[in-house]
This record gives C-alpha cells, structure tokens and sequence, in this order.
C-alpha cells in the first residue's frame, strides 16, 4: 500500500510520510490547502477557506487574461466591462441561491426577466412613466417578477408540482407571454429620466454593479443573519424536521419562489436600461447559467447550504472567463465548453468535501 | 424429475449463518446472528423493527459484508460480495418495495440483468416462452409476458418478481414482508405458491411480523432481537404464541424504570383527545392527560398508535375529533397551531423527522424556537445558544459542544436534542414516539428518567413504544391499541405485559 502512494511521489519508499503527502495533495485538490501554521489552518478551515477554491479560480483565470490579453485585459475598463457584465447575472444568481438551498430549483427566472422587460417596456407603461414618473417602469417591472415567482410558488409549495416541472412550464409560458406583448418586436426605452438614471456612475462604478453589491449584500445578510434565512436552511436542509418544529414550509417554499421572481424584475430593469429596449429574447438561458454559478460557488444543489460569497465568485468567475475568451478571439462555442468543464470539476470538488463532512 | 425431500434422514442445512456480526457507524445491527435453512422449508424471521431483518437479509442477498461470522452453503463456507454473486450462489431476495421496472414488459423485467441473447441480439420469443413456462409453474399463467408490468397489482408484481428469483434458478428466496401489500385473497394465494416452491425444494425465508400467518405457513422459526438470535429454527408447530412474543419483546437487560410519583388530585388537565379518528387507520381515540402524568400507548407495530401521536400533533389531519390542549381547542391539521399551544413531538424517525444533521447542535435546539430569540427579523445567535446551552446542560448531553453537528452524536443524545428543542420551546405536552429507539441500553435509563423528570416538572407527556415492557414501566396510565382501536384504558401498575398482548391479540382476532 505505501509502496502504491509513494510511486509518483518524492516521499522515501515504504515511509509514513508518504500518506500524509497524499492526503495533503488530496485536501489541495479539494480547495482547502493545509498549512503547517495553526493560525492559518484556523482561517482556511473557515469562511475564508471554502472559498479558496473559488479564489484560487479567479486568479488563475485572472492571470490567464494577463499573460494572453496584456493591458486590453487588465484595464480600468476591461474590469468595469467585466462587472457591467456580472450584474444581470450576479442578482438573478442571488435569488437562486436562495431556491437553491431552500431544496427547489427555478428554471424561469431567464424567461421571467424578458417578460418583465417587455411588460415594462409597452407604449402604455412608458407613457404612464413619461407622465408620471420613471419608478412607474421599475414598480412593474418588479411586479411582473414576484406575480409569475408566487404563481410558481404555489404551483410548487400547495399544488404540489415539483419544482422541475412547475418552473418548466413557466418558462415555457412567460416566453411566449413576452413574445404576444412585444409582438416579437423589440421596444426601444423612450422613457430618458429612466435612462439617464442608469447611466450615472457613482464613484466611477456603473450603478448596474452596485445594484449587484446591493442585492448581495442584502442576500447575505438575508441569508446569515435572518429568521427567512434560517428557515431557508431549515427547509432546504430537512422540510419534515422543519415541518414538525412547526415552520409553516408551504409558505416559505412560496417565499422562496416569490425572491427569485423579484431578482429576476431587478435583472429586467437593468436589462432594460443596459440595452435601452426590451425584448422578448432577453435573459434567455440565463437560468441555467445562474444555476451553474450557484453550484460551482458552492451551494449543494440538494438543498440545506447556500453561500452568497460564493455565489458572487461563481459568477465573477463564469463572467471572467467569457472575457477573457472574448478578448482572445476565442468563439462562444469553445467558452461553452470551457464552461461545461467547470461546472462539473466544481461538482465533484463539492462532492467530495460534502463526503468528508458526513465522515465523522 | 423434482423430489420432495422426505422428512425421515435430516438433510444437512441448505444455507447456514453463524455469528454474524455487522457494525455500522454507531449501532451494532447484527450483533452475532444464527440462522439455519433447510431446503424445501418455509423458514420465518421474525422480530421487532430494529432487532435486525433486514441487515439480515441485505447480508444473505450480498448487499451489506459481514464484519464476522460466515455463510456456508450445503456445508461449504462462502462469500457473498456482491447481489449478483448471491444470485449466482442460488440465493434470490424479493424486497418489500418491490424491484420492477413498470415501464417494461413482464418478460424484460423476469429477464432483467440476464437478458438471453444471442450475439448481442435479444432472443425475445425465447424469454417469452419461458416466462410463459415460469408463471404456469407459478400458477399465473393468466398474466400475459407482454404485460407492462406498471399495470399489474401488487399482487401481480410480486408473482414477477417470484417469477424472476425462479428464472435464476434460486434454491433460496428470501421474502421481506411479502404480504404487507397484499389483501386476503391475495395472501391465500401467495401462500399457494409458496408451498408448491417448496414442494420442489426451493427453500423461502418468510420476514413477517404478522404472528397469524407465520402460523399458517412457517415450518420453523428464527427469532432476533436487538440484532441477535435469540430463538433459533423454533418449531412453528411446537412453539406458543406467547413464548414467540416473549422473545421478541423480551428485555435482555432489566431496566429500572423511574419510580411513580403520586400525581396531586388537582393537577391541571392539560390535554384531551375527544373522539380523534383517522380515516382507515384509527377511530374513536379519547383520552386525557393531566400536568404530571404520563401517559402509554401499546400496541403491536401497525396498530395505529404512531399515527394518533401523529393526528394529535396535526402533522395528519384527523377526520373528526377534537384535540384540546390547556382548554383551546386545536385547529385541526396544522403543526403550527399545536407547537404554539406548547405541544411538542419527538417523531420515531429522528434522522429523517427530527434533525438537520448537518446543522450544529444548538440550531437543532432552537429549530422552534430561533424566531422568537430575534430582534425584528434578525437572528439573535448569542442568545439562541446560550438558551441552547443551559438545556444541554441541563439534559447532560455529551459531547455538551454546542456547534458541534448533529449527524455526530449518538441515537441518545439525538433523542435529548429533540426534548431539548421543546423544553427550550416552553412545551407543557410532550408527545414522545418510540423514545428509545435505537438508543443503546445504557443511555435508555437516562431517557426514562429525563421522562419522568420532565413530567414531575409539570409537562403531560404521552409516550408510544412498541417496547409494551417500556410503555408500561414509563407510563401512569397506559391505553391498549389494536387494529386502530381503544381496547382497554387503565392503570399501568394493574396491567402487565402478557395481559396487555392479549387484549392485543383479542382485538385483532375481534
């Protein structure tokens, strides 16, 4: 058996250290690298720890756009481009997270998002917001996405359809709600106030992305620091154990549903204002993009855990990475493979620290 | 062409286990084990949920490894590693939930795993032939081999996956609880076809805890208990109803139960059922509980009494009745309303009804009660652990780390979680199900008294066990259940066990 660990190693044949070597190489591989300091062992086995990874990741990729994209990537603006980019998919990340780890899955909130644009967007809304005020947009636009995230909810939570199926026909359905609006048409913003808004940047910032800090400051204080967040754990972790401790489940799942729905009306304003029309093909896939971000962070997909920080490196990570190909000429369909790896070297690095958890 | 075995030379055993021995992660499941299967005899297992079953049978049918202990096959030593060696060795399990694909056909599924084929081509007609061969031998000729299998009763289902342990030749079929999905008729002819596999010297391990049909089918009896084989190839002939449930029941090591305090005259009544009933599972469950007292339910498993903890609590929605607890009625079927009115229930399934494993101990404790210790919404975590700390000290958990995970601790200090979670809730009503299940013998004393200790304290407690010893030893007063019914109400000191088995046993056979 040593003999087999020491193989490829420099450890001494036959030597105990040969195991602990492959054990560390093993917790490296994991994204949780041991140091021989306790101080650092003590940081690393927390918070800042299970995002290592995660860090790791970034700079790596971070250092690939340096070495082949120079200056063009490490730019002031390259870096805003980058965060513009994030934006969208940073606020609908954060309202999957939380289905995510409340045990569900939404796959309509992409779908969602182009129908709240366009409801946002028709000659009547813009004429109201041009006479009254450009919230009136916005408070639609909102609207739109908590009305379809409670209707999957209690599809889901008192109807009992699984979520698979229930946020399915959603998206299904909300896509070709967008498309009878729009008319398959594109419907340029006219509304300027609401443009301009969007427009500013603040200290130098779009304020698309501090919109995203926003919605992700306040997901992680929902998440880690509230009685909706424990009971998102509590549900996603054991319903019938919640149930019994007298959490009212059905209405929490609904909740759950009705968050991810008012992320996506967030995703559709900045939509709107980013590329000054809504559509009825915005925010397509982009569920399952949100949905690869969340996992490759680190939220289990079966429900229970759920990290915001890492949410935001999954989507920091999946968004560099398209820069970085973009910068280098490199065709969407190689980003897309590129990817497809991640997502499943994410998921069996998660499986694998999850098996170690349970062992005691 | 096939022989039955005359009875007169003693054959020498088919299948033999010796001390078995299989430890999981904090439980002993077969703690050495014996068993001894004679070819063309209907050999029953019997015991209580937990004593071991099924670990037995995933051991026969390869799927678990024996720490200890071996398997000898007509005298000769073996190791099953794997399903599929056991199915080579002639050894074929039918699990309680049935292992069909109901999208294929009968054939497809009978052939499942070892399709005949020729080249890699599928000889169909061959497989439907001998289907058709297999299931006249059965008996069912009638179901058709092009039959999708998901149209088929439960019944039918089971006749397939007879059909499939012969189609492998199998000498040994293992049965988990065969009947549990079946009706009389049904039974009856399960039983028909049992006795012609047996006729032809196959040899069928009968899991049952139902007592009447062992005696309609069994040959002979191995008993365990507490993953041991206490009873071993018993005579079912020869052996008394009453010596069988003693050794089910039967306790290996005598507990002193927490002596009886008198209860005041005055105490308040803090619980009454009225009439509570349960379409198809239980009608007409009244009782009350005063502050102080502890009340038992008995009875045999499926009898009911799981469920009217269940229906009081509201986890089921009772089909009429009414559930009173200090004086207010409940709204009926909401958790909700009973865990606010300071009613509390520790479920039999702690892992999969009572904990989030992966949570710390102390968001365990407070799974209730978090809200409450909030400011606005906002979690207050000091003083959710310091609440949680003062009831795990009071409880004497052990390891007392608050943060530490709930998947870690033993069966008995997961049980002290739960009560904690309600003493921290302020429960007056304990509802305990199967308090000590899984609960090793020295931590079970400690429960009992937590119990008692609890109830002198002022909390009405309601315990169900299918321990009668333990609903008894616990208990002020205990209430007889059988087939979903009250059949006796009284004293726990004016009843004992035997007494209360055969109320049990009346009431079934009524």
């Amino acid at each position: 058996m040593t003999e087999h660990l020491s193989a490829g190693g420099t450890a001494p044949r036959g030597a105990v250290p040969a195991v602990d070597e492959s054990a560390r190489v093993e917790r490296v591989a994991a994204g949780t690298m041991t140091s021989s300091s306790p101080g650092v062992r003590r940081l690393l086995g927390g918070a800042a720890g299970r995002n290592l990874g995660l860090v790791i990741a970034l700079v790596v990729l971070c250092l690939v756009g340096i070495v082949t994209a120079g200056e063009r990537f490490a730019s002031i603006d390259n870096l805003m481009t980058i965060l513009r980019m994030a934006a969208v998919y940073g606020v609908l990340s954060i309202g999957m997270t939380f289905v995510i780890t409340g045990g569900g899955i939404d796959l309509s909130i992409g779908s969602v998002l182009g129908l709240a644009s366009v409801w946002a967007s028709t000659l009547a809304t813009q004429t109201m917001a041009q006479n009254t005020h450009w919230i009136v947009m916005v408070g639609v636009a909102l609207a739109v996405g908590v009305a379809c995230g409670l209707v999957n909810g209690v599809l889901i939570a008192y109807g009992k359809v699984v979520a698979f199926i229930a946020t399915l026909a959603m998206m299904v359905a909300a896509r070709g709600l967008a498309e009878m609006i729009a008319n398959r048409q594109t419907q340029v913003v006219k509304v300027e106030p609401f443009l301009d808004f969007f427009r500013t940047d603040i200290l130098g910032v779009s304020v698309l992305v501090w919109i995203f800090a926003a919605v992700a400051v306040a997901g992680w204080i929902l998440l880690n620091r509230t009685t909706f967040g424990r009971r998102t754990l509590a549900v996603g972790g054991n319903p019938e154990a919640a149930r019994l401790a007298g959490i009212n489940v059905n209405r929490h799942t609904m909740y759950l549903y009705a968050l991810a729905g008012l992320t996506a009306g967030i995703g559709a304003v900045m939509m709107l204002a980013r590329t000054t029309a809504g559509s009825s093909t915005h925010g397509q896939l982009y569920e399952l993009d949100a949905i690869a971000m969340v996992v490759v962070g680190g939220t289990l997909l079966v429900g229970g855990r759920g990290t915001i920080v890492g949410t935001v490196f999954g989507v920091l990570i999946f968004v560099t990475l398209t820069n970085v190909f973009t910068l280098n000429n490199l065709s969407i369909s190689a980003q897309s493979v590129a990817k497809g790896a991640i997502i499943v070297v994410a998921v069996l690095l998660q499986q694998r620290i999850a098996a170690r958890s349970r062992t005691p | 062409m096939v022989t039955v075995d005359p009875p007169s030379p003693p054959p020498p055993p088919l299948l033999q286990m010796r001390g078995i021995v299989k430890q999981f992660p904090g439980a002993r499941a077969l703690d050495g084990v014996d068993l001894e299967i004679r070819a063309g005899e209907v050999h029953c297992v019997l015991g209580q949920n937990g004593a071991g079953k099924s670990t037995l049978i995933k051991v026969l049918a390869g799927a678990h490894q024996p720490d200890e202990g071996e398997i000898l096959l007509d005298g000769v030593p073996v190791t099953i590693a794997s399903p599929v060696a056991a199915l080579r060795l002639g050894v074929a399990t039918m699990y309680q939930e049935l292992d069909v694909v109901d999208g294929l056909s009968v054939a497809e599924n009978i052939f499942l795993g070892h399709e005949l084929s020729t080249a890699g081509f599928s000889r169909r007609r061959a497989a439907v032939h001998r289907t058709r061969d297999l299931l006249n031998r059965l008996g069912h000729g009638d179901i058709s081999p092009h039959r999708e299998v998901g149209r088929l009763s439960a019944a039918g289902k089971q006749i397939i996956s007879m059909a499939r342990a012969l189609s492998r030749n199998a000498r040994v079929i293992i049965m988990d609880e065969p009947s549990a999905v079946l009706d009389a008729g049904e039974v009856a002819n399960l039983f028909r076809v049992v006795r012609e596999l047996t006729a032809s010297g196959v040899a069928v391990v009968y899991i049952s805890h139902r007592l009447d049909e062992i005696r309609q089918i069994g040959d002979r009896i191995t008993v365990l208990k507490d993953g041991r084989t206490v009873g071993c190839g018993l005579a079912v002939a020869q052996t008394p109803t009453a010596d069988l449930i003693r050794l089910m029941t039967g306790r290996t090591v005598e507990h002193a139960f927490p002596l009886r305090p008198v209860i005041a005259p005055d105490a308040p009544q803090l619980l009454r059922v009225e009439a509570l009933a349960l379409k198809g599972v239980f009608a007409d469950v009244s009782f009350e509980v005063r502050a102080g007292e502890v009340v038992g339910l008995a009875g045999l498993v499926g009898s009911g009494r799981s469920e009217i903890l269940e229906t009081v609590f509201g986890s089921r929605r009772a089909t009429s009745g009414r559930v009173v607890v200090a004086g207010d009625r409940l709204r009926p079927g909401s958790v909700a309303a009973a865990v606010d009115a300071g009613m509390g229930l520790c479920p039999e399934e702690r892992k999969s009804q009572g904990l989030l494993l992966d949570e710390p101990v102390y968001r365990n404790v407070t799974l209730s009660t978090f809200a409450r210790f909030a400011r606005a919404s906002f979690l207050d975590e000091a003083r959710e652990r310091s609440a949680a700390t003062m009831q795990i000290d009071a409880l004497d958990l052990r390891p007392s780390d608050p943060d530490r995970q709930a998947r870690t601790l033993s069966g008995g200090n997961q049980q002290k979680v739960l009560l904690a979670r309600w003493l921290v809730h302020g429960c007056t009503v304990l509802l305990l199900d199967e308090p000590t299940r899984g609960v090793d013998v020295g931590a079970r004393a400690e429960i009992y008294a937590l119990i008692r200790d609890l109830s002198a304290r002022g909390a009405a407690v309601v315990v169900v066990s299918s321990e009668i010893e333990e609903v008894l030893g616990l208990s002020d007063r205990v209430l007889v259940i059988s087939e979903g019914r009250v059949v006796h109400t009284g004293p726990s000191a004016e009843i004992d066990e035997h007494r209360v088995l055969d109320l049990v046993m009346e009431g079934s056979a009524a």
